[in-house]
């Protein structure tokens, strides 16, 4: 059953997308983790998965930045504040920040690496892609070791998300760059695939942690283009979406091959996922 | 402190680095070191295709010009990339407008030397064909990817 949650702040990010900031109403804020996602319910319209766009490490409300493509984010992204939503999860893997963390031996295996506090991050993010990133970022500027790159696509300049986020993570001392498929006349920053940004990069591609959110033809095009630049695909996170129902496979909507991915997913690592998206639906 | 020479520049060039020594040297016997003020053309739609660029520094963005609209922007190209495939076929014409949009540095390789150089060195000419040929083909699966229009909505929820 969802839990009541209540609208207690409301931000526009673009003409159609909207980060809302929930608080429980009779409850502490349950604990989650970067990349996770919740089922948000507008009611007497549907539910639907909206990932955490808000770090963790932040106690306050948490926030959900969802674009309005259908009834249900239509009702969510129309939710004023004191508006009352349905809230399930947190569900799903995490984009597994702690393995990035000084001294974490499993983070050291998992990713190959001696010394996983010090290896460059670049995380990859299309569109509204870069929500599912957004509580990463937010930490990972904050983080004392490695260098962080931000690649980020959207069609258009008006589309892009996050403006001051990203502001603030470059004078963080992250390398934040963003290209359009569309630039408006005042626009003069790139113009191009997101991949583009990746070829002047100057990350070690041998000490390399990629995470990559988007559209799932940009994911695989970003993993084969660091692939290209020698990150090892063992070290590249990808979130994966299907269509998240219940959140607690049982359902079977969210099937991809052996996986279901609001438990086995969002985040999944490219090495096990390429195969996967190599497949075709039937 | 010493300065760079310019087959070192060359060398570091993605689309050159790991080529052998001789091969660098070719290039740079063709090249020369040039820079561009922010909105100066570094190529101009239908003039003489004569040059190859190797971008150092800077971006440039690649424009085609159209009555009674600013010119349109197809794709900008930054430090790494080059600029310029049109000094490798005839009629060794620019099909495009190539404008800087900051201060951009650029190795500038001379197309005809170096297609002379590729002719007398077969092993030459055929490595540094692959490497252009490879950046042809990532700009064209780019631009293939692009014309998916992949952050167009496409949620129903």
């Amino acid at each position: 059953m969802p839990s009541p949650y209540r609208v207690v702040g409301r931000r526009a990010e673009t003409a159609d997308v909207v980060t809302l900031a929930l608080e429980p109403l009779a409850e502490p804020r349950p604990p989650f983790r970067h990349g996770q996602f919740h089922m948000l319910t507008a009611f007497g319209v549907g539910e639907v998965a909206i990932s955490v766009s808000s770090p963790p490490t932040d106690g306050g409300p948490i926030e959900h930045t969802v674009r309005d493509v259908g009834p249900v984010t239509h009702a969510l992204c129309s939710s004023e504040s004191g508006t009352v939503l349905g809230v399930r999860g947190p569900f799903g893997t995490d984009w597994g920040l702690e393995d990035l963390h000084e001294g974490s031996d499993v983070g050291a295996l998992r990713l190959g690496l001696e010394h996983p506090a010090e290896a460059d991050v670049v995380v990859v993010a299309g569109g509204i892609g870069l929500a599912p990133l957004r509580g990463a970022l937010c930490d990972l500027a904050r983080r004392p070791g490695g260098r962080l790159f931000v690649a980020v696509g959207a069609r258009s300049p008006d589309q892009v998300i996050y403006g001051p986020d990203l502001e603030a993570w470059a004078r963080a001392g992250a390398s934040v760059d963003v290209t359009v498929d569309v630039p408006s006349a005042d626009w003069d920053g790139p113009v191009g695939l997101v991949t583009m940004l990746l070829t002047g990069a100057t990350f070690d591609a041998g000490r390399t942690v990629a995470l990559v959110c988007g559209p799932e033809v940009m994911m695989r095009f970003a993993a084969g283009t660091l692939i290209d630049r020698g990150v090892d695909p063992r070290r590249i996170r990808v979130s994966l979406e299907r269509n998240m129902q219940c959140g607690v496979a049982q359902c079977g909507h969210c099937q991809l091959g052996p996986l279901l991915l609001c438990r086995d997913g969002p985040v999944v690592p490219y090495a096990a996922a390429s195969q996967l998206l190599q497949e075709r639906e039937r | 402190m010493r300065q760079t020479t310019l087959p070192e520049l060359v060398a570091r060039h993605p689309l050159l680095s790991g080529l052998p020594g001789d091969a660098v040297e070719h290039v740079a016997g063709c090249a020369r070191n040039m820079s561009f003020p922010a909105g100066r053309l570094l190529q101009r739609e239908g003039d003489p295709a004569d040059t190859l660029y190797l971008l150092r520094r800077g971006r440039v963005r690649i424009e085609v010009h159209a009555p009674g609209r600013p010119p349109a922007v197809i794709e900008t190209v930054g430090p790494g990339h080059i600029v310029g495939w049109s000094w490798l076929f005839p009629p060794f014409q620019w099909r495009f407008d190539a404008r800087a949009v900051d201060g951009v540095g650029a190795i500038a390789i001379d197309g005809a030397c170096l297609r002379a150089k590729a002719q007398e060195q077969p092993a030459f000419g055929y490595a540094l064909l692959q490497r252009v040929a490879a950046l042809l083909f990532d700009r064209l699966v780019a631009s293939r990817v692009r014309l998916l229009d992949l952050y167009a909505t496409d949620g129903r929820a």
